[in-house]
């Protein structure tokens, strides 16, 4: 190491209490920084996973005006098949077709207005979780049969149990009237009310049979290998699918819009609070340089009378920085890292996450993954603002007259 | 001039000695007080509008509901109207307001669609009494009395069904026979809500009209109470359920949405923690600070000693000294607070991201609520803390050798 490294380490250590402190702040709130951050980003990854494993998908293609107003004969021809083209993209790791409408379902004792999705059942647990948590029953099985899937609470509300009939009466695409009887094959528990008092799942034959739509359907919905891939997947498909006008692909974002807002607004306000910590931070490290550098006055005087030029000086004191910030960095984001790989194998929860796990999608316990984004990024900007807050004592540096400051008390 | 209060002039006055570090670490404790204080408003502000929009939602306090209600929300779960005991235990104070209303599941439908909405029969003049009756009207007029035969539609439900004002709707719901009851009914208003779900869901009319029409004479669905103070519920709820008797179920707001309370209850740990983590990032520049400060005078207290001063005395001394820092700090930092609060308390524009706030059940706008207690918090944690932080430099000071000290280059 060369003489102003070699200077500048020594110089940290002449005062080890005053160097340790520093550094422990640093360290305090690298850890903390790594921590917060690689729990955010571990909820909001499930946030986005759950949602869109849902009943989204990670993107739709439909008919251009069907998202804005969800009409019966806003359809997309020969849906089969075209589920069939975009599973066959690649990136594309599932599709299905699906149709929906809203219809009036009944049972002997009573009514509800409820969503009517006609799914293709060999494909759609491979988009969607909701066909995993059928708690009684089974889920359907052959794509023509006038079976039914129906949530636990619409279920008790129609007072119907497996093997019942459900009747269901809506409009079918040209308009008309459309009227089916099913079987009740299975009961689905999500745990989120809203689903389970009114969604209900039909084969897509069956569907396309009683609302009278052909081979048509409404969307089709797929996964893709690597969220991060979206994108590129969508404009892959946009580019190979039929154009015309006919066909619109959707990304998560355009069907959730309010998915990544939320995921912002809480950035934001996590961002505040991480940035009072930085400043906090950077000014605790501003006076212990320039306190430092002050009680140094003399020392260098002298260096500089001996002809040592005032850049070389001030690049000694950006060191000094330079080296508590990066013990700082380091043993901060050890720190974190133990702290996160302790919480991997626990989870992490606290009190009021199993409230807004039942109300927003959440899960109740988050398991924190350890990233390099959320090891760094922290503790980069911690190190970015204590480089910055020694730019003021270093620049007095530049400034000191040698005399004066050989005489300095 | 007795001693101690001498100490106190002298631990002020060596706080100016070093006006710079002084500065530095009184502009950190405003910052970290401020940011405190700040967060914890808007912390607040953002759970209040959480639970006001929840009550809005429910509506009201306390509700009134037959015992099988909430799992069945269906019309043969009525109740007859408040009489006798209970009506007198509402008109009694702290009840605010009340209203009695049918709330059934039904189909509205329109020439080009039909919808899966929750029918409102209710009495305008008790819903505004309670609040609930919709905010804004941009067509049409609310409904005139409980035998009003026309219905006001939301606006996005409106254009879902591609209906208008003064145009036909056709409402269906189920009679307690479970046959169906259907009517036509014109659409007199269109409203906008603050959250857009519930402009599709909820559809009004006129109490008297739909207890007509699905046969159920007097009978409502639910009682929704309202008292003003959301906080005080607990001590009126308990008396309305005396006087409900034990064939009807009345709950308070904090049993009808468990994450709502769970939230009002975290905050002010929420609030203590994050106060509390502000105050350790500070803490290390508070010691450092301190600990200089003392190395700086290790000759003068020597000297104080020699004289004949306790060790007692230079402990308090240093420890004034640290808390007249925080001191002027919480001073300063709470008014700044106060003042950047203040102009923001009518309201922060957040409706770029209106739909995130719509997954949070929120507004689209801000509204920060200072809390004096919040201010007092933040004294209490910075202060006293500061105290333990403070402590160890004393400590140190007072146990120096007044010899040795006296000997220090």
């Amino acid at each position: 190491m060369n003489i102003a490294g070699l200077l500048a380490w020594r110089n940290l250590w002449r005062h080890r209490r005053r160097t340790w402190l520093t550094v422990g702040a640093m360290i305090f709130c690298n850890a903390l920084l790594v921590f917060l951050i690689a729990i955010q980003l571990g909820s909001y990854r499930m946030m986005i996973d759950n949602t869109l494993s849902a009943f989204t998908g990670h993107l739709q293609v439909q008919h251009p005006d069907y998202r804005e107003e969800q009409h019966m004969e806003l359809t997309v021809p020969d849906a089969a098949a075209l589920a069939q083209r975009v599973r066959e993209t690649p990136g594309v790791s599932a599709a299905a077709a699906r149709a929906e409408a809203y219809a009036l379902a009944s049972s002997d004792e009573r009514s509800f207005g409820i969503q009517l999705t006609g799914v293709q059942p060999a494909v759609e647990p491979q988009v969607s979780t909701y066909p995993g948590l059928v708690a009684q029953g089974r889920y359907l099985a052959d794509g023509q049969a006038a079976e039914v899937v129906i949530g636990r609470i619409l279920a008790r509300n129609l007072k119907l149990g497996l093997g019942d009939e459900l009747t269901f009466l809506g409009s079918g695409r040209d308009g008309s009237i459309a009227a089916g009887v099913a079987r009740v094959v299975g009961i689905v528990d999500s745990g989120i009310a809203d689903i389970d008092r009114a969604v209900a799942q039909v084969p897509l034959g069956y569907f396309q049979q009683v609302f009278f739509m052909g081979n048509r359907g409404h969307s089709v919905v797929a996964r893709v290998q690597d969220l991060e891939q979206t994108a590129a997947v969508v404009a892959r498909l946009r580019r190979e699918l039929p154009g015309g006008g006919e066909l619109a692909v959707l990304d998560w974002d355009t069907l959730q819009p309010g998915l990544r807002e939320a995921i912002r607004t809480d950035m934001v306000s996590a961002w505040f609070m991480y940035a009072v910590l930085i400043v906090l931070v950077a000014l605790s490290v501003l006076n212990t340089q320039l306190m430092s550098v002050l009680e140094r006055t003399r020392e260098f005087g002298v260096m500089l009378a001996l002809g040592m030029r005032p850049g070389r000086l001030a690049r000694l004191v950006a060191l000094e920085t330079g080296f508590m910030s990066l013990l700082g960095l380091g043993l901060g984001a050890l720190l974190g890292g133990l702290i996160v790989l302790y919480f991997s194998y626990i989870g992490f929860s606290y009190p009021g996450m199993a409230e807004a796990a039942a109300k927003f999608n959440l899960p109740p316990r988050i398991y924190p993954t350890i990233s390099l984004t959320a090891l760094l990024l922290g503790p980069l900007i911690v190190f970015a603002g204590a480089l910055l807050a020694a730019l003021y004592p270093a620049l007095k540096l530049l400034r000191m007259e040698p005399v004066a400051a050989m005489r300095a008390v | 001039m007795t001693l101690p209060d001498g100490m106190a002039r002298l631990a002020w006055r060596n706080l100016w000695r070093n006006r710079r570090r002084t500065l530095i670490m009184l502009l950190a404790v405003v910052v970290g007080v401020w940011a405190m204080v700040f967060m914890t408003a808007m912390m607040r502000g953002m759970v209040d509008e959480m639970v006001r929009n929840g009550l809005e939602q429910l509506p009201g306090e306390v509700q009134i509901h037959h015992p099988d209600y909430r799992n069945d929300p269906s019309v043969v779960n009525s109740i007859p109207p408040p009489a006798g005991d209970l009506r007198a235990a509402l008109q009694r104070p702290p009840v605010a307001a009340w209203a009695a209303r049918v709330r059934v599941p039904a189909m509205v439908s329109s020439a080009r669609g039909n919808r899966g909405v929750t029918l409102l029969g209710v009495d305008p003049a008790s819903e505004r009494a309670l609040g609930s009756a919709p905010e804004q009207l941009v067509a049409g007029r609310f409904l005139s009395g409980p035998g009003d035969r026309g219905v006001v539609l939301g606006q996005r439900l409106v254009e879902r069904l591609e209906t208008d004002l003064g145009k036909r709707v056709v409402i269906m719901s189920q009679d307690p026979h479970n046959n169906v009851a259907d009517r036509g009914v014109r659409v007199v208003g269109i409203y906008r809500a603050r959250l857009p779900g519930d402009e599709e869901r909820y559809v009004y009319a006129g109490r008297a009209a739909i207890q007509e029409l699905l046969g159920i004479g007097e009978q409502v669905s639910e009682i929704a109470v309202t008292g003003r103070d959301y906080r005080a519920v607990d001590a009126w709820v308990g008396r309305v359920a005396a006087a409900a008797g034990p064939g009807l179920e009345v709950l308070s707001w904090r049993r009808l949405d468990p994450f709502l309370d769970t939230m009002l209850g975290l905050q002010d740990g929420f609030a203590l923690v994050f106060m509390v983590v502000v105050f350790l990032a500070l803490s290390f520049g508070l010691v450092n600070t301190l600990a200089m400060a003392v190395f700086e005078r290790v000759r003068e207290i020597g000297l104080m000693q020699a004289l004949g001063m306790r060790p007692g005395l230079i402990l308090y001394q240093v420890v004034l000294e640290s808390l007249f820092l925080l001191a002027l700090g919480l001073v300063l930092g709470n008014l700044l607070a106060l003042a950047t609060i203040r102009p923001l308390e009518s309201g922060i524009d957040v409706s770029s991201v209106a739909r995130g706030m719509e997954m949070f059940a929120m507004g689209t706008t801000l509204y920060p609520a200072l809390d004096g207690r919040d201010m007092l918090l933040s004294t209490a944690v910075v202060l006293g803390l500061g105290l333990l932080a403070s402590l160890v430099p004393a400590w140190r000071a007072a146990r120096l050798d007044p010899v040795r000290a006296l000997n220090t280059h």
